[in-house]
């Protein structure tokens, strides 16, 4: 190692030192954000996602209609432009709202924006998967505990979720990892998540190699860490089911 | 009416069916099906595929939606709608619950072991304390020859196996009757016998007992009492060594010497 790589490799150690003038700490706050919006999001996207599904499949015809026109709505429309346009209308309506009561203007914390907005997305894409994983269990599942008087919300809950689980989980978790990188796009409206504390560094420091490489392994973590927790719940929720790959 | 060499005409009803109908869009599978179950009945019904026999075990607990006509269940008739479906929910679970129903395809939940198939129910719906309904579970479990598998999984047992296990959860609940629908049709031939022999136990200890079968052997043994379906409509009705003995309409001799 000659004189200048070893001073290279110092100064990118500083400029990723947790303390000032180090940025780490700045990065680490970043992927927090971005952890704390992708679970809320994928939270609220879940409850969406499993009320549409149910919805459309056992739910009157208007409602059937809305959520057909709200899945269909949210998965057409590039996820950045639902970003720009929910924040701004999101904010915009609850203030003109909030004035017209006579209350004062405020200001919504972004990280509660984040949660809404990629929540509102990720629930019409949950919405077809669980769909999908509903409509994979096997009819005579669910008959045999209507027969035996199982009223719907307790089947709902101790037949059709656990059953459906295996069959949504591939497409889940795949949601999942789009929603950790979907939080990169907040960026544009000026939240500090990873991505925008990456790009703050980096414009400040003007050390791009350093900055960029250390967010994409934080990404890395991320998903490699969800990966190793997804292997797992999917292995439990296949318990019962004999592995085809041995037959 | 029928079923009086058997328990009697004294006997209370187990389940009364008047005047069932049932369409599928324009085809109609069920045109007005009367019979009467009582307390320790074995009614057997036979026929030809596409006559409707699974059907009418099917509209007893609803199922399928009849399209006309009334079921009593323990002598409580099922309210309906104009469209058929029962009008009362509750009404109807108390009804199902009462009705132990074992399917062709055994059903039984992949995602739970056996003990946890048998005690779902009881526990979850009935609120029977779980002790209780293990040991219930336990006993069930060594009548039909399967106490070493109460933790092994469904997929993991013979379909013979399955079956079994599936007669002791309809039979947990403490059901006042039990419905088979063809029980032993997905079987593998050697594996019929040792169904068959459970759902005679069962006929045995005075059970009542709808069961839609083409085992005609099976069917004479435990039968009190055969009903012939062809076309929607009861062809012919009587004991089975009537029926199997002396069977009376052309359809009926024809059937018979078609299954064998």
């Amino acid at each position: 190692m000659n004189g200048l790589e070893a001073i290279a490799a110092a100064s990118a150690l500083d400029l990723l030192a947790l303390s000032p003038p180090g940025w780490g700490a700045t990065l680490l706050a970043g992927l927090g954000n971005s952890v704390i919006i992708a679970l809320g999001a994928y939270g609220l996207g879940f409850a969406i996602g499993l009320c549409g599904a149910f919805g459309k499949l056992y739910g009157g015809p208007v409602l059937k209609d809305l959520l057909a026109v709200y899945t269909t709505i949210v998965r057409a429309v590039p996820e950045l432009v639902l970003i720009l346009i929910l924040f701004y209308a999101f904010t915009g309506l609850l203030n003109q709202m909030l004035l017209s009561w006579g209350m004062e203007r405020v200001q919504i914390s972004p990280i509660i924006t984040g949660i809404v907005v990629l929540g509102v997305v990720q629930g019409a894409y949950q919405t077809e998967v669980l769909r999908g994983g509903i409509l994979a269990v096997p009819a005579g599942q669910i008959e045999a505990a209507r027969a035996m008087g199982m009223p719907s919300v307790l089947l709902a809950r101790r037949i059709t979720l656990p059953l459906m689980t295996a069959n949504a989980l591939p497409g889940m978790a795949n949601l999942w990892l789009n929603a950790t990188k979907d939080t990169a796009l907040l960026a544009v409206i000026g939240f500090s998540e990873l991505t925008k504390a990456t790009y703050q560094a980096s414009a400040t420091t003007k050390a791009f190699f350093v900055f960029y490489p250390a967010a994409m392994a934080l990404y890395l973590l991320i998903s490699l860490t969800s990966t190793v927790l997804i292997g797992r719940l999917e292995k439990w929720a296949r318990r019962g089911q004999r592995d085809v790959r041995g037959l | 009416m029928p079923n009086l060499e058997s328990s009697g005409a004294t006997a209370p009803i187990a389940i009364k069916i008047s005047g069932l109908r049932k369409s599928f869009g324009e085809h109609e599978v069920l045109k007005g099906v009367s019979m009467t179950a009582r307390q320790g009945d074995v009614v057997a019904i036979i026929g030809g595929s596409g006559s409707g026999k699974s059907t009418l075990l099917r509209c007893i607990n609803f199922l399928e939606t009849p399209s006309g006509g009334s079921i009593e269940v323990g002598g409580e008739p099922i309210d309906m709608k104009a469209d058929g479906s029962a009008k009362d929910k509750k009404q109807l679970e108390k009804a199902r619950q009462s009705l132990g129903m074992v399917f062709q395809n055994f059903n039984l939940w992949t995602h739970m072991t056996v003990l946890e198939n048998l005690i779902e129910v009881p526990v979850h719906v009935l609120k029977t304390p779980k002790a209780e309904a293990i040991a219930r579970a336990r006993a069930l479990l060594a009548r039909v020859g399967l106490e070493e598998k109460e933790a092994a999984y469904p997929a993991f047992l013979s379909g013979g196996q399955q079956q079994r296990a599936a007669i002791a959860r309809a039979l947990c609940m403490n059901p006042k009757a039990m419905l088979f629908d063809e029980p032993t049709s997905a079987l593998d031939p050697e594996l019929v016998g040792e169904v068959l022999q459970v759902i005679k136990g069962l006929a045995d200890e005075g059970r009542t007992m709808i069961l839609v079968t083409h085992e005609m052997r099976f069917a004479r043994e435990v039968a009190s009492h055969v009903i012939y379906l062809h076309n929607g409509v009861i062809e012919e009705e009587g004991p089975p060594e009537d029926l199997f003995g002396a069977p009376k309409s052309d359809r009926l001799k024809q059937f018979l010497k078609t299954v064998g």
